[in-house]
């Protein structure tokens, strides 16, 4: 009986110490600083709602879950592609391009291709990594043969990106159908087979994705590929020094965070949806994808971590469905745009934090240390 | 007799480690106090305290008999307590006065008055024989001006009490000879000064008493002139430690590295900074570059180990040309290298210690299996290199490295290269920062090296080291080879002619034995 209560106390204080809690307190120190401040805003936009809205807000997502994770998805794949190069020290601001042109080649595949059910939607799925490969590859190609700053190349490759495919799609008759203004739907063969959940749209996009994030746990924490990386990321100088080959090193890096998000893009527009517009065909209205830049918030959210980009994607779209639903006390999408502006502004400051509280944890425990040994001295004399 | 400052049983603890355990230290008026002490035995922390970077835990701080309290570093200004750290605190695009002036700037109104302070600077520099351009950026001037800015700065703010954190650490030895008489200057005037150190010659030339600390306790405060380089090396180690080199005449083998008619390009300016430089070292010898810094050295090692790319030239490895090879090949045929700069290159200062110490070969078969990294086997291997090497830490191979102390920085550096089985040791002042217990270690493992019949390249600034443990010196002076010493059948003052460029051998006669061969 003893023992067992040793071993737990033991197990908690290793849980304690981690440094994945103080990480993790961080994170949610943030997001509540930030609801916070999102109430205020509320409360100033419309008083008398504010309370049931925020309630709203908070818990409205719940009775929606299948569709907080269908919209989780792709940003989880853009945080996931943000995330994986930041760890190399690259800022991927280009998700949003990288996104557009997997979306482009999966809805291409998907609407002149003919293939068989069952195959179809896994060659979509393909196509949209490949589209998001090339996009990334630019970026990286040009940051490791020239040093052409990979922020400036990706926001350019952004812009090129979704003008290029628009153009693509407006000039292809097939696709594009001008009295709608839009292309036409895919077909049901391309469609991401559905998870059956009544009243919602989850398909098999956010288990593949979860997938994804395990695999880029253990690709950066338990393989030689990652510790490269991860070194590169921290000090350029000393891996360069020990022979570590940075210039492929950061191509492949751009190509697998390209990838990524161009497998967000795919996920995003096969999707099986009764939401009207939100996927199976795609407006080329010239506007930048905002799934991309979301997904620098959710990484940001995340500490980076694979792992912890499932949980942010998951708390950012449980945010929006929430702040959909506000809109049913009189709340304008723009308020709650400025409620979720607001949360990853607070999570910019998680890393300041998490330090903050681990020097409170740190003097805690020295207090008590220096009681222990007060104790002691006081017992031997 | 009165004390200027008193430091009291001060005890400070850190997570794992006890940085400081009931120390105490008298500093007197207007004398030069040394504080030795190993890497790791708390001098830095118990100054940080001073200086009020840090919080004792325990003990108290008495200023002419009274106690002060000092919560931050502008806390230890109004006591007139200055320190000049080992990393200077400079902003590097601006100018000396600027950077002198921050924080206390002088304003009527809001508007800063930089005559005021010019005036003041200028009288103090002469005073106290510190020439310096007030105008020049950071950025523009050596190590050794820079230092000096860190003194005015002190001395702008009236401090009477001045902290050296290790303050020879990065100068030549002309610089250090000024340096001592800038604070022998001081000490007449009246200031008193703390220095910390682990140079025993310098203590021994500039100090008037010491204090010595072992792994975080008192060991005793000594009188100078009562005592010798040898005790005061038993108090800080507690064993005797030796002083010159132990070896035994080289067994010279074959040529392992041969480098031929190498000239490197500057980065900044169209210059060359290294001139069409020929040499060779052969198996079983140590050759030293010796230099006065900024004279190609840290180019011409970097051509040899990869970092950088010859313009003209040839370098080869037992006889394979590596000229445009990669590093992780170089490193692969043998060439291990340690590096000048331990943060920029030696380390990944947000990487535990275990994985630090694998940094080159965690891609070897064993460390890893198909791409995946086995961790059971690096931490063992780790645990072991600790040990051997002696490197301490909080938390042993988790350790985040950022967060250990520079000396055991280095060991950890040392051990990853010493412990690898190479052909050729390129060593760039591979005991910069440590203490004489570990420069000994380190010393004798290069000789090790060597007797095993390896090919070691050293290059360092200290002149003692060079004398100590090379075989030959090759003198580089403006990007040339201008002298190849025997450092048996040489002075320290001859060498010291060559370095300055004072003195020069013609070496065509060299060029004939190579052109022959």
């Amino acid at each position: 009986m003893q023992n067992s209560k040793n071993n737990f106390s033991a197990s908690m204080k290793k849980i304690t110490k981690s440094k994945w809690l103080s990480s993790f307190s961080a994170t949610l120190l943030a997001i509540s600083l930030g609801l916070i401040f999102g109430l205020i805003v509320m409360v100033v936009a419309s008083p008398t709602d504010s309370f049931s809205g925020f309630g709203m807000m908070l818990f409205g997502g719940f009775s929606r879950l299948g569709n907080v994770f269908y919209f989780a998805t792709p940003i989880l794949m853009t945080g996931l592609s943000v995330g994986f190069a930041f760890k190399m020290g690259l800022f991927n601001i280009g998700a949003s391009g990288q996104y557009t042109m997997g979306l482009f080649f999966a809805l291409y595949v998907g609407i002149m291709f003919n293939l068989p059910s069952g195959i179809h939607w896994i060659v979509c799925i393909i196509a949209g990594l490949i589209g998001g490969m090339i996009w990334g590859f630019i970026p990286g190609l040009l940051k490791s043969l020239m040093n052409v700053n990979e922020v400036i190349t990706s926001i350019m490759t952004n812009y090129i990106g979704m003008y290029l495919v628009d153009m693509l799609i407006r000039n292809n008759g097939k696709m594009f159908v001008s009295s709608k203004a839009r292309t036409a739907y895919i077909p049901a063969t391309a469609q991401l087979p559905s998870l059956g959940v009544t009243d919602s749209n989850v398909n098999i996009a956010i288990i593949l994705a979860t997938l994804i994030a395990i695999i880029l746990y253990i690709v950066l924490y338990k393989t030689t590929f990652g510790y490269e990386l991860m070194a590169t990321g921290h000090n350029k100088h000393a891996s360069h020094y020990a022979g570590i080959n940075y210039k492929r090193n950061t191509i492949l890096t751009m190509v697998i965070a390209g990838g990524l998000s161009g497998l967000g893009g795919a996920f995003a527009i096969l999707a099986p949806s009764n939401i009207p517009g939100s996927s199976m065909t795609y407006e080329p209205i010239n506007i930048i994808a905002a799934n991309g830049f979301n997904g620098i918030a959710v990484a940001l959210l995340g500490n980076s971590h694979p792992i912890g980009i499932i949980f942010s994607s998951l708390f950012i779209s449980h945010i929006q469905r929430g702040g959909t639903r506000a809109s049913l006390f009189g709340y304008k999408p723009e308020i709650i745009d400025v409620v979720i502006a607001v949360i990853i502004y607070f999570s910019a400051f998680a890393l300041v934090m998490s330090s903050a509280i681990g020097v409170v944890i740190k003097k805690r425990k020295e207090r008590k240390a220096e009681a222990v040994n007060t104790v002691k001295e006081i017992e031997e004399a | 007799m009165d004390y200027v400052i008193e430091m009291l049983n001060i005890t400070k603890a850190f997570p794992g480690i006890i940085a400081n355990d009931d120390v105490t230290l008298r500093l007197r008026k207007g004398e030069i106090h040394a504080l030795l002490g190993e890497n790791g035995a708390g001098k830095s922390t118990l100054m940080s305290i001073l200086f009020g970077l840090h919080q004792a835990d325990k003990g108290e701080i008495k200023k002419n008999g009274k106690v002060v309290e000092i919560n931050n570093p502008n806390d230890a200004n109004n006591l007139g307590i200055g320190m000049v750290h080992q990393h200077f605190q400079l902003v590097e695009i601006f100018t000396v006065l600027e950077n002198i002036i921050l924080g206390v700037e002088p304003n009527k109104y809001g508007f800063l008055q930089k005559k005021e302070a010019r005036e003041k600077l200028l009288k103090l520099s002469e005073n106290y024989g510190l020439q310096i351009d007030l105008d020049a950026l950071i950025e523009d001037i050596p190590v050794g001006m820079q230092q000096r800015v860190e003194i005015l700065k002190m001395l702008y703010r009236d401090n009477e009490i001045l902290i050296f954190d290790e303050p020879t650490a990065v100068l030549t030895p002309q610089e250090i000879e000024e340096l001592m008489n800038i604070m022998r200057g001081f000490a007449k005037e009246g200031k008193s000064i703390l220095f910390i150190t682990h140079k025993l010659n310098e203590i021994m030339a500039v100090a008037d008493r010491c204090t010595v600390l072992q792994k975080g306790k008192w060991k005793g405060t000594v009188d100078i002139k009562e005592t010798t380089k040898e005790e005061l090396s038993w108090m800080m180690v507690g064993r005797d430690v030796k002083f010159s080199v132990e070896k035994e005449s080289p067994k010279i083998g074959n040529v392992v590295l041969s480098v031929e008619n190498v000239t490197v390009k500057s980065k900044e300016s169209a210059q060359d900074v290294v001139k069409d430089v020929s040499f060779n070292v052969r198996a079983g010898e140590i050759v030293c570059i010796a230099g006065v810094e900024g004279n190609g050295q840290t180019e011409l090692i970097n051509v040899i180990t990869g970092l950088e790319k010859v313009s003209r030239g040839k370098i080869s490895l037992n006889e394979t040309d590596i000229t445009r090879m990669s590093i992780r090949n170089r490193s692969k045929l043998g060439i291990s290298h340690i590096p000048e700069d331990r943060h920029k290159h030696g380390l990944v200062l947000d990487y535990s210690l275990e994985k630090n110490l694998v940094l080159q070969r965690y891609w070897q078969e064993g460390f890893q299996k198909k791409g995946f990294i086995k961790k059971n086997v690096v931490r063992n291997y780790a645990t072991e290199l600790i040990s051997k090497y002696d490197i301490r830490s909080g938390e042993g191979p988790k350790t985040i490295v950022r967060g250990m102390s520079g000396g055991n920085q280095q060991k950890a550096i040392i051990a990853r290269k010493l412990d690898k089985e190479c052909e050729l040791l390129v060593a760039v002042q591979p005991t910069r920062g440590l203490d004489v217990g570990a420069i000994e270690f380190i010393h004798e493992r290069i000789v090790n090296t060597r007797d095993k019949g390896k090919a070691v390249l050293l290059m360092s600034l200290e002149l003692d080291e060079v004398m100590n443990l090379s075989d030959r010196i090759l003198v580089i002076y403006e990007g040339e080879i201008v002298g190849e010493l025997n450092p048996k059948t040489t002075s320290v003052e001859e060498l010291g002619l060559y370095m300055a460029g004072s003195k020069k051998d013609k070496r065509e006669g060299d060029e004939h034995a190579k052109l022959k061969k």
